[in-house]
């Protein structure tokens, strides 16, 4: 257990600047991967959302796709009925989803990794099974259609090669991170820290468990559903895909990769995880989930370390 | 002097140099990966085996190919066809192996005013959401309506359809079930099927329970042999009832796996490697060697159409690669295909296509959809006006 | 009713074969295997070579795919695995999927990626009667087998010194190899015998539910849903678990088939949250 003082990580550092100067500097002068990049920062965010439960308050989920889904679908509705400012989408898609999130929390308050895994897994396949059948809300397997959205803050209308989507999702990203910063160094994070390290000990030692959990599980879905939204208006497309099981896994390939409980996992995990996909299925359409299977056991056996020396020694002094 | 001269030379002669030279790039987007893979090799291997067929020079312009796997995911799909817009210039999107994954993608074609073949994806509302669409493949209306049509011919009045829980599931039940009951017949049970359905035991007893003169099915096609199987498992053969469903059930890529179990089984579909003509015996030789041994099944008949398709349309453009003059050329266009004679529907962009009824039976030791009867010209019957 | 009673029966039977090996490995080694289903593929996959490549009679090649699958998983735990069971949850996850990954590549670049189809023997197809209801001798096949394994898996672990070894290898790893529990030994045995009955579960099960290059992933979640459902004490647990799931499955899909996908999940949601520790909690 390693002693750290309590105010420093607050500070920032430069390396942090350097991570975000890097991705504004790839936004201006990458502009053929820019959809490339809105996807990193939509991905990021998603797993930073799940960073927030799993790597800060020990919650194990499965099923965190449903708060994408959730997110996403409520933008995709928003921009049906005739409300095309985007922000209004992101808004009431985070909101919707935090709402279903505090609904949901109660669920996952006691019990085991395993059995909170099965819980969260379960509401996000109600979720898309309701999805799938509420077709006249949803368009069910189709996909939702007549999405309609207006340029952005009445201003930036949004080009079919992702500049101004890329750019949206990157900002959303920062102004969420920020937050997110603020929030776990505040009493409230370090409470939530406690509690993931020793439950019983925290209750005895006074901190109202369940209303932390419930308040961090909650925010996370808001969270989540910003993300999704973000993914339903920058690809201006919703489908039952945003409930799917394969997103809850890969969000958690993607934190698991960058690493739990900084922040930075998520984000660092996002970019590993989406040019390694695009690069290995650009290179063999047919076979890169070998090559990604072999990176993750490699990963895990040989050791981070050695696999990505580089990005390792950053993501140390991120710490 | 010299000099002078051959750079004007050069000059001249160098639009006549590009237009040679640029190659004609196909953006290839199919699930290669995930639940849907072998709809994804069956489209590699249509497009692959029609340009080593018939070369990969059309009208000056090298065709060239770039597959790209979006795992069935929609906006996989969508940011993949706008980087294959963007990053790599392409002329033409072909592919696209569900519904979604078509819609998400047909406002970059819009946008990007280039051709988008859909091969695979069958819902009848597809080719309406953007100009640059064409389907040289089927609609699910296609087949599901004319194996409607000979159920009420054949005497059958009541009727339980069971579809898998997606798009084409839905467009079959509902087009299926409308000409039935237009016909006179009955729908006694309407059940879906989930996709990740571990055993369809439930389903097929609640069908048996419910005693209909014939079962009507859509699901995708692995899975349409393990149904089958269940299905004479279960004894409903011997009751009498008969397995109708769509020709995708009974995919010619697995068929011969099914075993005797399926013998008999009746389909309205659009390609049979059974169809007798010199054209398909040769498409099913090619596909074989290409593929390893396998037997080529109606996704890459289709694909194999398309690419006839785009290369008679280059060559009517003397190798212009315009989206829209593409399109144009295709309106129209008729030629012969694995399956038959097939028109591209001016009007709608859709395919018009032979349907053909076809019979589970044993050739040279081998299943076989075997064609008995044939429906000629058949148009999507969702665009006909009334 | 008594038809679909006995379908019921069986599948939840199929699910239990299917899932017990990923209670032993996860209830009892604690390790997160989420590549458990790709070891179900591999036993199904061994099974269809066996019998429709090398004319291996049905019953006989149950047995080899079994051990086939039990010897793989013996190479893997013995190679990969032991680096790993140490680690976090997290990072058994991350390992588990590469696995699964690395398989489903593996089994479409050898075998291709079509549904593949077992071919059973002519009596394995018959209909038995059985005063009114008429069940399938396959699905009566699966009964038997699985009820078989149970009684004898639940022997070995909770009476037999080997199970006692291997209980206390699990708790205090250090203490047993002073005691000289082979520990490493007792892994890798546990280990294969539960990748072999993910592999027989996947010869058996390649019938009704299929088999091809996505079943790890397709079929997971039910997998999981067992081993959470049952608890992780014994196989009493999975086992009933496991039946209740399949009765209840059927039974929803049959009663109400439009709602039959939330049946099982409402369930399970509602099942967790009042006992958390599964239905049969130690």
């Amino acid at each position: 257990m390693k002693v750290v003082a309590l105010a420093a990580p607050s500070r920032w550092r430069l390396v942090e600047g350097l991570f975000w100067l890097a991705a504004a500097l790839g936004w201006q002068f990458a502009p053929d991967y820019s959809l490339l990049i809105n996807e990193i920062a939509i991905f990021g965010l998603f797993a930073l959302s799940l960073d927030l439960i799993l790597g800060y308050a020990g919650i194990v989920s499965l099923g965190h796709a449903a708060f994408l889904g959730l997110g996403a679908y409520t933008a995709g509705l928003v921009g049906k009925i005739g409300l095309v400012e985007p922000a209004l989408g992101l808004i009431a898609g985070g909101a919707i989803a935090g709402l279903v999130g505090f609904a949901t929390s109660f669920l996952v308050l006691r019990g085991s990794d395993l059995t909170r895994l099965m819980v969260t897994l379960s509401v996000s396949l109600v979720l898309g099974e309701i999805a799938n059948r509420w077709v006249g809300l949803t368009g069910g397997s189709d996909g939702l259609q007549g999405m309609v959205l207006g340029p952005l803050l009445g201003r930036f209308e949004f080009d079919m090669f992702g500049r101004v989507g890329a750019a949206y999702s990157l900002i959303v990203l920062f102004a969420l991170f920020l937050l997110a910063r603020k929030l776990v160094h505040a009493p409230f994070g370090l409470s939530l820290q406690a509690i993931a390290g020793n439950r019983l000990r925290s209750a005895a030692i006074g901190l109202p468990v369940g209303r932390r959990l419930v308040g961090v599980y909650t925010i996370a879905a808001c969270y989540a559903g910003v993300a999704g939204a973000l993914l339903a208006q920058t690809t201006q497309f919703v489908s039952l895909d945003v409930l799917a099981f394969h997103r809850s896994a890969e969000v958690m390939l993607i934190l698991v990769i960058g690493g739990t409980g900084y922040l930075y996992g998520g984000l660092i995990g996002a970019v590993l995880f989406k040019l390694l996909q695009d690069a290995l299925s650009g290179l063999t359409p047919q076979y890169w989930q070998f090559w990604l299977g072999i990176i993750f056991v490699a990963l895990v056996v040989v050791g981070r370390d050695r696999v990505f020396g580089l990005p390792l020694a950053l993501m140390r002094r991120l710490r | 002097m010299y000099r002078r001269v051959l750079f004007a030379a050069l000059l001249s002669a160098l639009p006549f140099a590009t237009q040679a030279q640029t190659p004609f790039k196909i953006g290839v987007l199919a699930p290669m990966t995930g639940p849907f893979q072998s709809t994804g090799r069956s489209i590699e291997n249509g497009v692959k085996l029609y340009i080593k067929q018939h070369g990969d020079v059309v009208a000056g312009r090298k065709i060239e190919i770039l597959l790209r796997d979006d795992a069935g995911v929609p906006d996989n799909t969508k940011r993949l066809a706008t980087e294959l817009v963007l990053r790599d210039h392409v002329d033409a999107f072909l592919g696209f192996g569900l519904t979604p994954l078509a819609l998400a993608t047909s406002p970059v074609a819009t946008q990007a005013k280039i051709p988008m073949l859909v091969t695979v994806a069958a819902t009848s509302m597809i080719t309406t959401t953007s100009p640059f669409i064409v389907r040289p493949a089927q609609v699910v209306t296609q087949t599901a309506t004319t194996a409607a049509n000979w159920a009420l011919k054949n005497g059958i009045k009541k009727v339980a359809i069971v579809v898998s829980d997606y798009g084409p599931g839905y467009d079959a039940q509902k087009w299926f079930g409308d000409r039935f009951t237009a016909g006179g017949g009955t729908v006694v049970e309407a059940l879906r099927v989930p996709l990740a359905n571990p055993d369809f035991a439930p389903f097929l007893q609640k069908v048996k329970d419910a005693a209909p003169d014939a079962m009507f099915t859509f699901v995708p096609a692995g899975v349409g042999g393990i149904f089958a199987k269940q299905f004479v498992e279960r004894g409903m053969d011997k009751t009498g009832m008969k397995f109708i469903a769509t020709g995708d059930v009974m995919d010619d890529d697995n068929l011969n796996d099914m075993g005797d179990a399926v013998l008999g089984i009746v389909t309205a579909g659009t390609y049979s490697a059974a169809h007798p003509s010199a054209l398909n015996k040769a498409f099913l030789a090619g596909y074989k060697e290409i593929s390893g041994g396998r037997r080529a099944s109606f996704v890459a008949a289709y694909n194999y159409d398309a690419m006839e398709l785009l290369y008679r349309a280059l060559t009517k453009t003397k190798g212009a690669g315009d989206g829209a003059a593409l399109v144009e050329a295709m309106k129209g266009e008729t030629f012969e295909s694995p399956r038959g004679m097939i028109t591209i529907d001016p009007e709608t962009r859709d395919v018009i296509t032979p349907v053909f009824m076809r019979r589970v039976e044993k050739m040279d030791g081998q299943l076989y959809n075997v064609e008995f009867e044939t429906f000629a010209a058949v148009k999507d019957p969702a665009k006909i006006k009334p | 009713m008594l038809t679909l009673l006995i379908d019921g029966l069986a599948y939840g039977m199929l699910l239990f074969v299917l899932a017990s090996g990923l209670s032993v490995t996860l209830g009892v080694m604690n390790f997160i295997n989420l590549a458990h289903g790709a070891f179900a593929m591999a036993g199904g996959y061994f099974g269809v070579v066996l019998v429709n490549v090398l004319g291996v009679p049905f019953l006989l090649a149950l047995p080899l795919a079994a051990i086939g699958t039990g010897l793989l998983g013996l190479v893997l735990e013995r190679t990969l695995y032991v680096h790993v069971y140490a680690r976090s949850h997290l990072d058994q996850v991350l390992f588990s999927i590469g696995l699964v990954f690395i398989a489903m590549a593996v089994v479409d670049y050898t075998q291709g990626s079509q549904q593949q189809f077992l071919r059973l023997p002519d009596f394995l197809r018959a209909r038995i009667d059985l005063g009114g209801a008429t069940i399938g001798a396959y699905r009566l096949l699966i009964i038997a087998v699985c009820g078989v394994l149970a009684g004898v898996l639940q022997f070995v672990l909770v009476r037999t010194g080997f199970g006692a070894r291997l209980r206390a290898a699990v708790d205090d790893p250090v203490v047993a190899r002073g005691l000289g529990i082979n520990v490493g030994a007792i892994f890798a045995v546990t280990f294969a015998v539960g990748s072999g009955l993910a592999g027989l579960g996947g010869a058996l099960g390649a019938e009704i539910l299929g088999l091809d290059p996505s079943f790890p992933l397709k079929f997971m979640v039910y997998f999981l849903i067992v081993v959470t459902a049952g608890g992780t004490a014994g196989m009493i647990g999975p086992l009933l678990a496991a039946i209740m799931l399949g009765i209840a499955d059927v039974g929803g899909k049959y009663y109400f088939p439009t709602f039959g996908g939330f049946v099982i999940y409402t369930l399970m949601i509602v099942l967790l949250v009042r006992r958390p520790n599964g239905l049969f909690a130690r």
